[in-house]
Formats: structure tokens, C-alpha cells, sequence
């Protein structure tokens, strides 16, 4: 873990709630923390290229955009492998997460997973097929599972304790 | 949708201006006015097409979380995933079609905390709780591009 100030953690509180849409939305931000405009866009760099902040920008909703189905794909690939894979399957434009995890023999084989979002299930599969087929994975063995009941889900931000799109944790 | 929203929700995925009027920049690329440009996102968010314009932090760099699973019989899910969903660190909670059925991450403060989460979750239920820590991360996040049929 990166060291990281308390003026940056700080930013990082207020930012999870999202850019104000104002015409000045740094220097409004910068106020409600007492720091000048020109600091916060400054601190706001160091981070991103510090790769604390990983993507600055808009963040969709990819459920109400037709993106409704996602699977988790798990793999078990040899360790031997598994970065070089992990880094190729990370790349994939319709995969959002991609980890390495560990093992939990014998219950859980799997080492690498990798969310895969589409508009269907079956476009899911399809799309796990071709990342096997491309990765040259097809005889690893693998899973996806696919979300059945949600019974909480807070918009997990990392660093954004409580704050939640501006709306409470939905619980089933 | 037009085309001006659909430039709005895939070209500022990352990269957002970071210059005292980043919405007058994005106008300046779209050939629109500043206030077009806010007045769009706007819509865009009170449609839920966005959840906000943000920054997506790097998973660890900021307090610490865990993906946990655990196999439960299906008498005890709802009430299992009940007392999880209780843990102020749970965030996500859901039930995945697999044998190891309940799935949810922990984050906290620190280690410590996840780790008194994730005993405290065993020692009340009598069920194995795996802990599925990220070991190494290997997706860039570049955005997610959208296409339009």
C-alpha cells in the first residue's frame, strides 16, 4: 500500500461522491475542503499518475445500458502461466475485473478470474469461449458463474467507505 | 440517444480534463456549448446512464478487502446471507449459481478488520468461509466500451 496523505485522502472522500456539474467543479470541490482550485487538480494528477486513482472520467452503468447479464469466470490456470495469461486476458474489452486469487484445494481450484459482462448469458459463454480459444486455454479447466440474488450491493468503491452513488446500500 | 451522448459516455471514460473548466474542453472537442455539456450529463445521470463522473481508486491502495465465498445449504442461504449483509464492510452480497454459493467482499480499514469479519462470519455460522484476496490485479480499466446496435 502506497503511503498516501491525509490532504490526498481527503480528496479522495469527496471525489467518491463524483465531479459537482458546475462550470468551476474543481474549484467547488476545493471549497468544501479549503484548498485552492489549482492544488486539487494538481493532487488530483499526482494520484492518477501515481496509479492511485486508476481511470478518472465518466463511470456508466452498464446494467441500465443493456448490459445486464455478467458472469465471473474462473480458471485454473499453472502458476507458471498465470501472469502472462492474466495479462492478456485483462485486456479483453469485455472484461472489467481481472485477478489473480488464490487457490482452495480441493473445494476451489480456480487462480484467475475474470468478470465478463454482456447482454445475454449465452453472449457471456460466447465470450468465454473465445477468450479460451484465443488464450489457447481449452483444456484448462474452468467455470462461470453467473449472479442469481443480489442481497446487497453498494456500488463497492475502493477508498469510498459509506459513500455509495449518492444512495444507500440496496439490500434485499 | 444521440450521437453527442453517446461521445459523452465513451470518449471521457478516462483522461477527464483536469483543467479549471473541464466541461467548456469536452463542449470545445464536441462543438457544443459548456452548459450543453453539463446540462447532458445531467440527463445522463438523472437517467442512471452514469452513476457520476469519479475516480475509480486502485483495489488496496486505499484500506483493504477481500473476496469471500462460502458453500451453504440452501435451507440456511437467506438467513446466512442475512447476518453477512449485517457486516457494515460487506458491500457486495450475492448468491452465484455454483455449489459454493454465497458471495461477498469485505473491506475495511485494514487486514485486521477483514480478517475479525471473515472469523466472525465462520464462528456464527459453523460454515467454512474461503478468502479469495487479490494476489495480483491484471486488468488496466481503460473504460468499457459501449456499443450501439
Amino acid at each position: 500500500m502506497i503511503d498516501i496523505s491525509i490532504e490526498d485522502r481527503t480528496l479522495i472522500e469527496l471525489i467518491c461522491d463524483g465531479l459537482p456539474l458546475a462550470a468551476r467543479p474543481y474549484q467547488v470541490l476545493g471549497s468544501r475542503i479549503g484548498m485552492a482550485e489549482t492544488e486539487v487538480i494538481e493532487r488530483l494528477r499526482n494520484l492518477i499518475d501515481g496509479g492511485v486513482i486508476r481511470r478518472f472520467g465518466v463511470v456508466v452503468q452498464h446494467r441500465r445500458l443493456g448490459y445486464t447479464a455478467n458472469g465471473m469466470s474462473v480458471w485454473n490456470v499453472p502458476d507458471a502461466r498465470v501472469r502472462e495469461v492474466g495479462e492478456q486476458m485483462g485486456q479483453f474489452e469485455y472484461v472489467t475485473l481481472c485477478y489473480q486469487r488464490p487457490r482452495h484445494a480441493p473445494s476451489w481450484p480456480y487462480n484467475l478470474f475474470a468478470m465478463v459482462h454482456g447482454a445475454a448469458k449465452d453472449k457471456v459463454l460466447e465470450q468465454v469461449k473465445t477468450i479460451a480459444e484465443t488464450l489457447e486455454l481449452t483444456h484448462v479447466e474452468r467455470d462461470v458463474l453467473f449472479s442469481r440474488r443480489q442481497f446487497k450491493q453498494c456500488g463497492a468503491r475502493y477508498g469510498c467507505k459509506g459513500k455509495v452513488d449518492n444512495e444507500p446500500c440496496k439490500t434485499a | 440517444m444521440d450521437d453527442t451522448d453517446k461521445s459523452l459516455l465513451n470518449d471521457f471514460q478516462r483522461n477527464f480534463p483536469l483543467v479549471a473548466r473541464p466541461y467548456a474542453e469536452i463542449g470545445a472537442r464536441l462543438s457544443m456549448s459548456e452548459d450543453e455539456v453539463i446540462e447532458a450529463y445531467a440527463n445522463l445521470a438523472e437517467q442512471k446512464y452514469i452513476s457520476r463522473i469519479g475516480a475509480v481508486i486502485a483495489p488496496n491502495q486505499v484500506g483493504a478487502s477481500t473476496l469471500a465465498a462460502m458453500r451453504v445449504p440452501e435451507d440456511r442461504l437467506a438467513e446466512v446471507a442475512e447476518f453477512v449483509t449485517s457486516f457494515s464492510q460487506v458491500n457486495h452480497n450475492y448468491e452465484r449459481e455454483h455449489d459454493i454459493n454465497l458471495w461477498f467482499v469485505v473491506a475495511a480499514d485494514d487486514v485486521l478488520e477483514v480478517g475479525e469479519v471473515l472469523s466472525r462470519i465462520e464462528a456464527e455460522t459453523d460454515l467454512e468461509v474461503l478468502n479469495l484476496p487479490i494476489i495480483e490485479d491484471y486488468h488496466l480499466d481503460l473504460g468499457f466500451k459501449l456499443e450501439w446496435a
